[in-house]
């Protein structure tokens, strides 16, 4: 089949072309190393070769968390100009919208003051005159002259818009004593515009508690029947001191952001603030043309896919697609493998049946139909020859044999394609050990030839190359189990055994033995080999990119995004 | 045990001895970790004539976390016969988890459970019980939320 394919393995003359090209290249880019003719860099060469971006790469951009709080602080910002509310109702009312402005804008127009009770922003309609929900959070030294700007009690909403100028005393005496600690040491009260008023410990307690322990970006009124939301200010001038909780509260809030934007998604590495904006991934019908891999530019191991929650890169196939295989893997293989081992098909009824003791005479549980264990035939044909069977080649044996073995061929198949995907997991795993080995290995090529430490670099780029293969060779597995029967598949899989079978060759390359006087062979080889292994690794994703992109695949199951399927 | 949680169920002590809401008894509260009341339900109710015995656990973090809540089920007390109290004794109430909120006390909490079970019409047992009780751990506070 590869005779007449463009790119064959053992097509001489497009592989030492290309060579070639890889040497002027450097040559022409680079004369600091130009005496290394066999410096490999691949970005470089990919992207005066290709000059625009690959059919299998989407454009998108890295944030770090400075940018993500300057795009909130502008929608803020341009919420209170347009209202003239203070910024941190401006968040609350944001916040409460799940950061949609527009519709906020519009909800905050047709009713302002539902839109500011139901956000926690105020208790009881506000006065027309005021400034909407202006919140108090100046700290006072005397609880007695503990003042808010709009003093808004429930129980005592008239008498207080009445006179929502002049500070109000507190208006029951319990109040001057914090009601959750009771300790009359605690002078310093605060209060949200509700005027429930607690101490300024037990309030950093509270705040504190919500957000580190439970992640929470609304802290409420610590009131048990008051639902108001502490704006921003007021948390932090309550931590006072703590700014580590306001600092993870700000990451809260970005995350909130992150979370509400469709256009956005937080970079999943433990403990890694930034996040990626790829508005190209963010309907949900383009994920069925394109794989969205992105890199949060942190490190090149921060890397994920933009469309779904699968770690890491599962390019060429797309996301639904992936996410069938992960489902039927997790569902099927350990229990097909056991299923396969372990049990026969009743040659009536097609039930599966688990043979756990007992002889041969078996009577199908479902069916009621009696056959025997060892050849499948009826047992009425075994005649006397009980609990022992020796007619294996009887045509009615034989008969059920085979239609047993129809039946197993879909589990074979899966498993074919499973044990593949599987293999390759297992041996980029193992490409750790393999980092340890080469570099070993690089040492002591170091110390048996004069080559420098840059010189021996090229065996760590193949394992490099070698892992990212594998990854891709991984996912082809799962991709063409999917796909239907055709001349699309048969071209894939062309692809798939010449990528494959580079990358077997590499893989032993790095196995083999150094010694002193095959180091210059062994680097020429395996160089030409990384280069190669690379290039067709591109062929792989382009070409499966982009026969997504023109509709070429069709699969053998219904698949979200795609036309069913008759099969 | 910090001196919040400390002067803060002092004071909650003072006040129940001088003055208990009807129906509700402490029983024994040697320490301010671990207190008993006894909760009867007044007037007309299906659980009239019946004493539950409501146990209170305190960590150094109340009130501004919630306490932990059970009824006690022993040789003699049972957990009432209630859609939202499992047998065994774990209450499923929403001012005992998201609905806590620090100016609540034992006293409110134990008015509140009064209530819940004054307002009861049906005696029997929340859907799914026997399978709750033989996975719940000892402690309501420590039962995952996240499970399927």
């Amino acid at each position: 089949m590869s005779s007449d394919y463009e790119y064959s393995d053992d097509d001489a003359e497009y592989y030492e072309g290309m060579d070639m090209d890889e040497d002027e290249d450097i040559d022409a880019q680079d004369d600091a190393i130009s005496e290394d003719e066999m410096e490999i860099d691949f970005s470089r060469h990919d992207r005066i070769s290709s000059g625009k971006q690959k059919a299998y790469e989407v454009e998108y951009d890295t944030m770090p968390q400075e940018v993500v709080e300057s795009l909130i602080s502008k929608d803020i910002d341009h919420i209170s100009s347009i209202f003239g509310v203070s910024n941190g109702v401006a968040s609350l009312l944001l916040r409460y919208m799940q950061w949609n402005k527009e519709r906020m804008v519009e909800k905050y127009m047709d009713n302002s003051i539902e839109l500011s009770v139901k956000a926690g922003v105020s208790v009881v309609p506000p006065p027309p005159a005021s400034s909407s929900g202006r919140v108090s959070s100046s700290r006072s030294k005397s609880s007695t002259s503990v003042a808010t700007k709009r003093t808004t009690r429930r129980s005592a909403a008239e008498s207080a818009s009445r006179s929502k100028a002049t500070p109000e005393p507190p208006t029951s005496p319990e109040y001057t004593i914090c009601q959750i600690c009771f300790d009359d040491e605690q002078t310093e009260m605060l209060a949200l515009s509700c005027g429930h008023k607690f101490c300024v410990d037990c309030w950093s307690t509270f705040i504190r508690s919500k957000i580190r322990e439970e992640g929470e970006i609304n802290v409420g009124c610590m009131a048990s029947d008051c639902s108001l939301i502490a704006p921003d200010s007021f948390l932090y001038s309550a931590l006072g001191a703590d700014k580590e909780t306001a600092k993870r509260h700000k990451e809260l809030i970005v995350r909130h952001y992150v979370g509400c934007n469709k256009n956005l998604k937080f970079c999943p590495y433990p403990s890694c603030i930034n996040t990626v904006s790829c508005p190209a991934a963010a309907s949900k019908s383009a994920l069925s043309t394109f794989v969205p891999t992105v890199t949060c530019g942190v490190s090149d191991d921060h890397i994920f896919c933009f469309g779904c929650p699968i770690e890491g890169d599962h390019r060429p196939i797309i996301c639904g697609v992936a996410k069938l295989w992960l489902k039927k893997c997790q569902d099927d293989s350990e229990t097909a493998n056991w299923i396969k081992s372990n049990t026969k098909e009743c040659s009536k009824c097609q039930s599966t049946i688990e043979k756990n003791g007992g002889c041969n005479h078996m009577t199908c549980k479902k069916c009621k139909y009696e056959f025997c264990w060892v050849c499948m035939g009826p047992w009425s044909e075994h005649g006397t020859s009980w609990y022992n069977c020796n007619r294996y080649e009887e045509s009615s044996g034989v008969e059920a044999r085979d239609a047993q073995a129809r039946s197993r061929a879909s589990l074979e198949r899966y498993l074919h394609y499973y044990n593949r995907w599987a293999n390759h997991e297992q041996s980029a795993k193992l490409s750790v050990d393999l980092y340890s080995k080469t570099e070993k290995k690089m040492e002591e090529m170091q110390i048996t030839s004069n080559l420098t430490w840059i010189e021996v670099q090229f065996a760590k780029k193949a394992v490099d190359e070698v892992f990212k293969c594998r990854m891709t060779l991984k996912w082809t597995y799962a991709m063409a189990y999917y796909l239907a029967k055709g001349n699309a598949k048969e071209l894939f899989e062309d692809n798939q055994r010449d990528l494959e079978k580079a990358v077997e060759d590499l893989s032993e390359l790095l196995e083999t033995p150094i010694e002193a006087d095959n180091i210059p062979i062994l680097r020429q080889k395996m160089t030409d080999k990384t280069v190669y292994v690379h290039k067709r690794n591109e062929i792989m994703l382009e070409d499966t990119a982009e026969g997504f992109l023109e509709g070429r695949w069709k699969w053998n199951v219904n698949v979200e995004g795609f036309e069913t399927t008759s099969d | 045990m910090s001196s919040i949680s400390t002067r803060r169920l002092q004071k909650e002590l003072k006040e129940i001895n001088n003055d208990c809401p009807q129906g509700i008894a402490l029983v024994k509260a040697e320490d301010f970790e671990t207190w008993y009341l006894s909760l009867q339900v007044l007037g007309e109710s299906v659980f009239a004539d019946e004493t539950f015995l409501l146990k209170f656990r305190f960590d150094n973090q109340y009130p501004i976390s919630s306490p932990s809540v059970t009824f006690v089920v022993d040789e003699h007390f049972q957990a009432p016969l209630h859609p939202h109290v499992y047998s065994n004794g774990h209450i499923c109430a929403n001012i005992l988890g998201d609905g806590w909120s620090p100016v609540l006390s034992v006293t409110s909490v134990c008015i509140s459970l009064q209530s819940m079970l004054a307002s009861c019409t049906k005696k029997e047992r929340p859907e799914g019980n026997d399978r709750y009780v033989m996975f719940a751990p000892e402690d309501p506070k420590k039962v995952d939320h996240f499970s399927s």
